[in-house]
């Protein structure tokens, strides 16, 4: 469905972020992709949802395909016109529109009322909280919600793929579980296709049937969930566990991290 | 007691004519500014052109005035496209003030093209019968209640796109959050250029009435500068302060003309001014402008 090719990402013409980065994403999968503060998950999620322009960044180098076609350097309602739909870090809900108003913002690509009108039930369907909160100012909803929402209006696009930014980034581990499980039954119910950055290695490893780990711009690694979490390096790196399964210390961990680097 | 209540009322009713006026043309500032962040200057300049421009097609071309109004619509929707495309989009990235600063420019350049393609002798319409309508015993104009219908008409239009119409909300989205409107599928362009046309339009349309009360000329730019403080009262990103700051200024500017200008000349030029500041030392966002959200 996705496929990015050897993609070089630059940003302000000197900033070179991503070095050669390649990744497929196969329908009606969801895919987890990890790495540390900087090493350009968010950048990767920005050149194939085509904001990368906002920030005065550009795909130099590499193609990204999506379905057969290309689409790197497009703009971005074009890329959302083809089913490909950002759910942005932090939330970024439309704080001074209802939930209502957020929620219709996000239907550019549909056409008539009565397709509108289903996916709108489909999003109170998983998310029945939300249709309590129709009508209040987006702004004033808990950190949960707006996740919720925000989700939503995916949604409400003709999404077939989505590429979700930290959806657990504030939230308590009870609503972030809460809301991994909808995302789970979004991908096998809806058959929504997730590209899912995560820094909560243990919870993006849970629902995804495959995963990529990144460092400083570059894929490092990647396989098949059940044999990741078998890899020495993520429990050390990601997922904090010694060979016999018991927790490490964070000292011992970062020493660790120091020493050894995959790419160094 | 009657007599004096007629008389509060007089000037009531034709401040609220002038006032939706002002909050007309008051609309244009504010969409422009919550959509870009741009507060233009030239927004009294569109005004003037527009006026112009109809008024030579009525006049010097001698179509009907209805004609004329609807070809000057079209002609503002033209307008906006260009300077959008030509002039503010090049300029998307760079500074805000470098941006504000063009538009102050464009006002020169606006002015100039008027003088130099109509000249700059004040001229008048004539089209309206000049006797008045008696209202409950309010005298006014067929012009004034004529300006007073068109202005309400299109406020209650557009305050009904910006809160039902997807286009209406799209543009809300847009001046909430630029980015997250983008990841949406929204042309944050397409945005700016409809944000564009539509003040160049209801400025045109503005300036069309004013013109018709007070007659076209060079001068007609500067109710755009008396329209500013109208802006500011509401609040600059606020529809709903737009039209309740331009009835607030209309009102006091005719009622401090009847009842402080014998005493203070000219008061009423003024005293809409002097309100402003009192307003903002209480309220500093204006009367209904957005403060920030902050979660807790």
């Amino acid at each position: 469905m996705l496929a990015v090719n050897n993609i070089e990402v630059i940003y302000d013409d000197v900033i070179l972020v991503l070095k050669g980065l390649s990744l497929t994403v196969e329908e009606g999968k969801i895919v987890a992709l990890l790495g540390a503060n900087g090493a350009g998950k968010t950048t990767t999620l920005k050149a194939v949802s085509g904001l990368l322009k906002v920030e005065n960044g550009e795909v130099t180098d590499g193609t990204i395909e999506f379905m057969g076609e290309r689409i790197d350097n497009k703009a971005p309602e074009e890329i959302v016109s083809r089913g490909i739909f950002q759910v942005m870090e932090g939330r970024c809900v439309f704080e001074n529109l209802t939930v209502h108003e957020n929620l219709v913002a996000a239907t550019r690509t549909l056409k008539s009322r009565k397709e509108i009108q289903a996916r709108y039930d489909m999003v109170f369907h998983y998310f029945p909280h939300l249709k309590s909160l129709r009508g209040r100012l987006a702004g004033y909803l808990s950190g949960g919600e707006q996740q919720m929402l925000v989700i939503s209006r995916a949604m409400m696009a003709r999404t077939r793929l989505m590429l979700l930014d930290e959806p657990s980034l504030g939230l308590s581990p009870l609503l972030v579980s809460e809301i991994f499980s909808i995302l789970k039954r979004l991908n096998q119910e809806q058959k929504m296709t997730i590209l899912l950055v995560e820094q909560n290695a243990h919870l993006a490893l849970s629902i995804a049937e495959h995963g990529y780990v990144m460092e400083n711009g570059k894929i490092v690694l990647d396989d098949v969930v059940d044999k990741l979490r078998e890899n020495e390096d993520i429990k050390m790196f990601y997922l904090g566990l010694t060979e016999v399964g018991t927790k490490r210390s964070y000292r011992d961990t970062k020493f660790y991290k120091r020493r050894k680097r995959w790419l160094a | 007691m009657k007599g004096e209540f007629l008389f509060f009322m007089q000037f009531v009713m034709t401040g609220l004519s002038m006032g939706s006026i002002y909050a007309l043309v008051a609309l244009g500032f504010v969409l422009i500014y919550k959509s870009t962040s741009i507060l233009n200057l030239a927004q009294g300049e569109f005004l003037m052109v527009g006026a112009y421009f109809c008024l030579s097609l009525t006049i010097d071309f001698g179509l009907n005035f209805f004609a004329s109004f609807a070809i000057t619509l079209v002609f503002s929707v033209v307008l906006g496209l260009l300077v959008e495309r030509l002039v503010l989009r090049p300029l998307i990235g760079e500074p805000i003030i470098s941006v504000i600063m063009v538009t102050l420019g464009l006002t020169y350049v606006l002015r100039g093209f008027v003088i130099m393609v109509w000249g700059n002798d004040i001229r008048q319409f004539n089209v309206f019968p000049q006797e008045p309508i008696d209202l409950w015993g309010v005298k006014l104009t067929y012009l004034y209640v004529w300006s007073m219908g068109i202005s309400f008409f299109l406020l209650s239009v557009f305050v009904l796109f910006f809160k039902y119409a997807r286009t209406g909300i799209f543009m809300r989205a847009v001046a909430d959050h630029q980015t997250a409107a983008q990841s949406m599928g929204i042309s944050v362009k397409r945005v700016f250029a409809t944000s564009w046309c539509i003040a160049a339009v209801v400025s045109s349309i503005g300036g069309i009435l004013v013109g018709n009360i007070a007659g076209v000329g060079v001068d007609l730019g500067y109710v755009g500068l008396k329209v500013l403080p109208a802006v500011i009262f509401g609040g600059l990103d606020s529809i709903l302060g737009a039209i309740i700051g331009g009835l607030v200024v209309g009102v006091l500017e005719f009622l401090s003309a009847g009842y402080l200008d014998p005493y203070i000349p000219a008061i009423n030029e003024v005293f809409p001014f002097i309100v402003l500041v009192l307003v903002l030392m209480i309220k500093p966002y204006g009367l209904f402008g957005t403060e920030e959200i902050e979660r807790v």
